[in-house]
């Protein structure tokens, strides 16, 4: 059976290697994406006109550039342009957190406008006070309808991280590749490599997708 | 013995150099119910959220007892509290089951201790018909209950005064009068409060004084008897006339009983 292949030597070892090599791009790429998007969400809603313009313009960039594209740009061409040694990993968490950034903002962003003026009036008539008022009233409101959709975000983010190969880091994808290579002459070694990556995938995405949809439908 | 509660003293707002509230004066005194009519756009609710804090006011002065509490801007949590108010929108917090609104002003605001509240918030629930609904979420509510709830989340604050601004305006007809019929309790157990409705029956029974306002301004004001039979100016007349047709045309479908 072609599966054994995965359990020869380290193998399996390498290909485990690579995923926390996908998770680890994923996980600081979210989480910076979270913070910055906050930043991203709230000059959104500023009433700076420029800055304003400024979030749209970059949340249309990162929505029709394709990431891989945007890695090139950044991994090939600021490396030649501005002389810079950016290794792929880096290049990969700029890129990513510019695009996460962008499109988390956007989702704090609708949170904060979902919650009707009149919940921070009525908080208000109470007699509490502004810190109070965010952190009972208005902030878990804004979390019940963000949580669904970051979760969402974050498993796309994850999914995409598989481009990172394409810049010579060598995740998941790419440690399939080269196991792949060490078997050539084994016609169903691809098949069976692939299909335990693709199973690495699931399992790693599945859970965010179901909690993501019984928040969504907890908090309906 | 000084017994008023709320003095309103010539106060001004515009809404980009619109007047909307041209000098008006009110006082009311302990235990005292007054209505405010007048027609649409007229100022009543605006009237309310100055009182409250939620619009600032260009000149005049408000005062709560003997506390000035106009132009207030740090503080304004603790005159709020003591300050009840209802809107016409269904304004619990969707996230919080019943309770947990009826909890969150007492306990964060004022710091009193949970089960002491809650003991209370299931006594009046109780009054106004809703125990069972106590750990409910609000959107298992009626728009009738949901009224109840907040009349109670308001009251659970002890505030000195209540203002109610048409808080039946957005329900069903047939859930106007459970809601009412609690401002009429409360009235009884001798709570102050400005009342803003288009409920005439209601105001006539439940005002021990109506202000009639229009254009940003008090046109007059009496006893609810003398206001409703037999009003003094023309503005008034008027404004009461397209009620009595109003509600001669919906009397078939009036289900609204007052207890009185
Ligand atoms: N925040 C605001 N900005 C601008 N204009 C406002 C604002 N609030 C109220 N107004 C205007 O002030 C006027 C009085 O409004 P207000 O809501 O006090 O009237 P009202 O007597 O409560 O009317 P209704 O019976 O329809 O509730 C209206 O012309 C309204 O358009
Ligand atoms: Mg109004």
């Amino acid at each position: 059976m072609g599966i054994n292949i995965l359990f020869k030597g380290i193998n399996f070892q390498r290909l485990m290697g690579g995923l926390w090599v996908t998770l680890r791009l994923a996980l600081i790429t979210i989480g910076l994406s979270c913070v910055f998007g906050l930043l991203f969400g709230m000059l959104m809603l500023s009433k700076r006109k420029t800055a304003t313009v400024i979030c749209r313009l970059w949340l249309e960039i990162v929505r029709f550039m394709p990431q891989l594209v945007l890695l090139y740009i950044v991994y090939f061409g600021f490396a030649r342009l501005f002389g810079w040694d950016l290794d792929g990993e880096t290049s990969a968490v700029i890129v990513f957190t510019f695009w996460g950034t962008a499109e988390m903002g956007d989702l704090i962003r609708g949170a904060l406008t979902s919650i009707p003026r009149h919940q921070f009036e009525s908080a208000a008539a109470l007699g509490l006070t502004k810190v109070q008022i965010y952190m009972h009233v208005l902030i878990p409101q804004a979390l019940r309808r963000l949580l669904p959709q970051a979760i969402n975000l974050s498993t796309r983010i994850i999914k995409t991280t598989a481009l990172v190969k394409m810049i010579n880091v060598t995740e998941v994808l790419k440690v399939g590749q080269q196991i792949i290579g060490q078997f050539y002459r084994q016609p169903d070694a691809a098949f069976w490599v692939y299909f335990v990556i693709f199973l690495l995938y699931f399992l790693v995405c599945w859970p965010f997708s179901l909690l993501a949809k019984y928040l969504e439908k907890r908090w309906a | 013995m000084n017994d008023t509660i709320l003095h309103v003293q010539d106060i001004y707002k515009s809404f980009d150099g619109n007047g909307v509230l041209r000098g008006v004066s009110m006082e009311i005194r302990e235990g005292e119910v007054v209505v405010i009519v007048g027609p649409s756009g007229c100022g009543k609710s605006t009237l309310l959220r100055c009182i409250n804090g939620l619009e600032v006011i260009d000149s005049g002065s408000i005062y709560l007892r003997d506390e000035k509490i106009s132009g207030r801007t740090k503080d304004l949590h603790l005159v709020r509290q003591k300050i009840g108010m209802v809107f016409q929108s269904y304004d619990l917090f969707p996230h919080m089951k019943v309770m947990d609104n009826l909890l969150l002003g007492p306990t964060k605001a004022l710091n009193k201790s949970k089960t002491e509240v809650e003991k209370e918030a299931l006594e009046m629930l109780e009054r106004v018909g809703l125990k069972e609904k106590a750990y409910a979420l609000p959107r298992t509510l009626s728009g009738g209950q949901k009224q109840r709830v907040a009349l109670v989340r308001a009251m659970l604050m002890r505030p000195e005064i209540l203002l109610l601004d048409e808080i039946t305006a957005a329900l069903d007809p047939e859930m106007v009068s459970e809601v009412l019929n609690v401002v009429i309790d409360l009235a009884r157990g001798g709570m102050t409060m400005a009342i803003v409705t288009h409920e005439m029956r209601f105001a006539e029974a439940v005002a021990d004084r109506v202000v009639f306002l229009e254009d940003g301004m008090i046109m007059e004001e009496g006893k609810p008897e003398e206001f409703f039979s037999a009003p003094k100016t023309q503005r008034a007349q008027h404004f009461l006339q397209s009620f009595t047709y109003a509600s001669k045309r919906d009397k078939k479908s009036d289900k609204n009983n007052f207890e009185d």
